[in-house]
């Protein structure tokens, strides 16, 4: 049976904060995320929808069509790594236990903390309210994502879903906007990370000593 | 005809190697830095084998478009007042190196597994019964443009020459010197179009006089202008971009 609630691993002092599956889905999402968001900018350069374009040498793929080749290979990776992370989260009950419940008051507080570099990290076997809106800011955006992508991509075939994000035009504009919402969550959680960094350690090895 | 003064035989060409090779080092160098500094460090570096798995995703997706592609599902037609104006010009040349191709002399060649061989002329083509859309064309750049086609219904021609329908591949050989081919299942499409016309007009040149195929199911590259000669084949035949690294069912 599949259970979450921060297990007490074999030598009791320490604690298991990231189970196996959570820290392999997270290093496999982060890889394809990168792959991901650096050849959209290079397909994005080849038809800008607003008035820049990203430099070349931070693209993947080299030109359009290697650009395209990464993109459409990686989006495979990306669903089938999501669609576990997201079952297991679901199943094992993570996603209640850690996520919820997200107070807009406490959400707003430790946004504000964060800003000034205050944010409490006491017991990293929980996660305040910052984290956990980022963390489902994140998976909102990576399905809005995926969505988006599939009506960019078939627009005739699932004509239905690029009805649904305002026809082609609108769906490469939604494409872009959570590409750059989530952009800038990484760019923040990356800023944490380096902030607190015992919080990196515990993303590979998943456990951490049992706080007093 | 000027065109075939260069390009003596258009039917099933061989295996192209030299472009192959082409291809290689297009895609040596395309990966470049990005995928180095991505993959510095491991033993992944190695460009060949990285392109190895790229190439065999995209074929990958090819089965997987395949297996999305709805036979019975039309693309989307707009009102006329939706067409953009002007349509853009879109080719792997500028707009000052289009080709003119002469009416007169026009002859539509055929070859691979049809029934029927023969030539056809324009006037031919235009005596055959006619239909028109205006639909969206979506260019794998991202951009897209509305347009107004005229012509004969693939699936029609496709039957009256007695062309093998359970064969996998219809090529294209245009005479701008492009190429591409297609799957069957997008060639019997309601919407795929032997196209004549654009807005009611013969087809200018800049749009692929004498004929181009327009298939609202596919990417701009997938549509052929200039079409000189096709040919039905269980051969895989690539494409000008396909042989390049464009993903070849290209389906949209």
């Amino acid at each position: 049976m599949i259970t979450d609630t921060t297990t007490r691993s074999a030598s009791s002092d320490y604690v298991l904060v990231h189970p196996l599956i959570v820290r392999a889905t997270h290093w496999i999402n982060a890889l394809v995320i990168l792959i991901m968001i650096l050849s959209g900018w290079r397909i994005y350069n080849a038809s800008p929808i607003f008035d820049f374009k990203f430099p070349n040498g931070i693209t993947l793929g080299g030109w359009l069509g290697g650009a395209l080749q990464w993109h459409f290979a990686a989006m495979w990776l990306l669903v089938l790594n999501g669609f576990v992370y997201l079952c297991y989260g679901v199943v094992s009950g993570r996603f209640k236990s850690r996520f919820f419940p997200i107070a807009p008051r406490a959400l707003f507080n430790d946004i504000l903390d964060a800003l000034h570099g205050k944010l409490a990290h006491h017991d990293l076997t929980v996660y305040n309210t910052a984290q956990r809106g980022a963390y489902v800011a994140v998976i909102f955006c990576a399905i809005v994502l995926v969505l988006s992508g599939l009506a960019i991509w078939k627009p005739v075939q699932m004509q239905e879903l690029t009805a649904l994000c305002g026809g082609f035009m609108g769906a490469r504009i939604v494409h872009f906007i959570a590409m750059a919402l989530l952009a800038l969550i990484v760019v923040a959680h990356i800023t944490m990370v380096i902030l607190v960094p015992r919080t990196f350690p515990i993303m590979i090895t998943g456990r951490t000593r049992r706080s007093s | 005809m000027k065109w075939r003064e260069t390009k003596p035989s258009l039917a099933n060409q061989p295996a192209r190697q030299i472009e192959t090779i082409e291809r290689r080092l297009f895609f040596r160098q395309g990966l470049s830095l990005g995928a180095l500094a991505l993959l510095s460090g491991c033993d992944v570096t190695d460009d060949k084998s990285v392109q190895k798995i790229l190439s065999s995703m995209s074929q990958w997706n090819d089965r997987a478009q395949a297996a999305i592609f709805n036979p019975n599902k039309l693309a989307p037609e707009y009102p006329e007042s939706a067409i953009t104006q002007p349509f853009p010009f879109n080719a792997y040349y500028g707009e000052d190196k289009v080709r003119v191709v002469d009416a007169a002399s026009y002859r539509l060649e055929l070859s691979g597994l049809i029934q029927e061989k023969n030539p056809w002329t324009l006037a031919e083509l235009n005596a055959l019964p006619q239909s028109s859309q205006v639909t969206r064309h979506v260019c794998v750049e991202g951009w897209s443009a509305i347009g107004k086609w005229g012509g004969v219904r693939f699936s029609t021609f496709l039957e009256r020459i007695g062309a093998d329908l359970t064969a996998k591949y219809i090529g294209f050989r245009c005479a701008d010197d492009y190429y591409t081919s297609i799957d069957m299942a997008t060639a019997l499409h309601p919407q795929t179009l032997l196209t004549l016309r654009y807005a009611d007009q013969t087809l200018p040149p800049k749009y692929g006089f004498p004929m181009k195929l327009r298939m609202p199911t596919k990417l701009g590259y997938k549509n052929p202008k200039h079409i000189m000669a096709m040919f039905v084949t269980n051969m895989y035949p690539g494409g000008y971009w396909e042989d390049q690294g464009y993903n070849w069912f290209g389906g949209s």
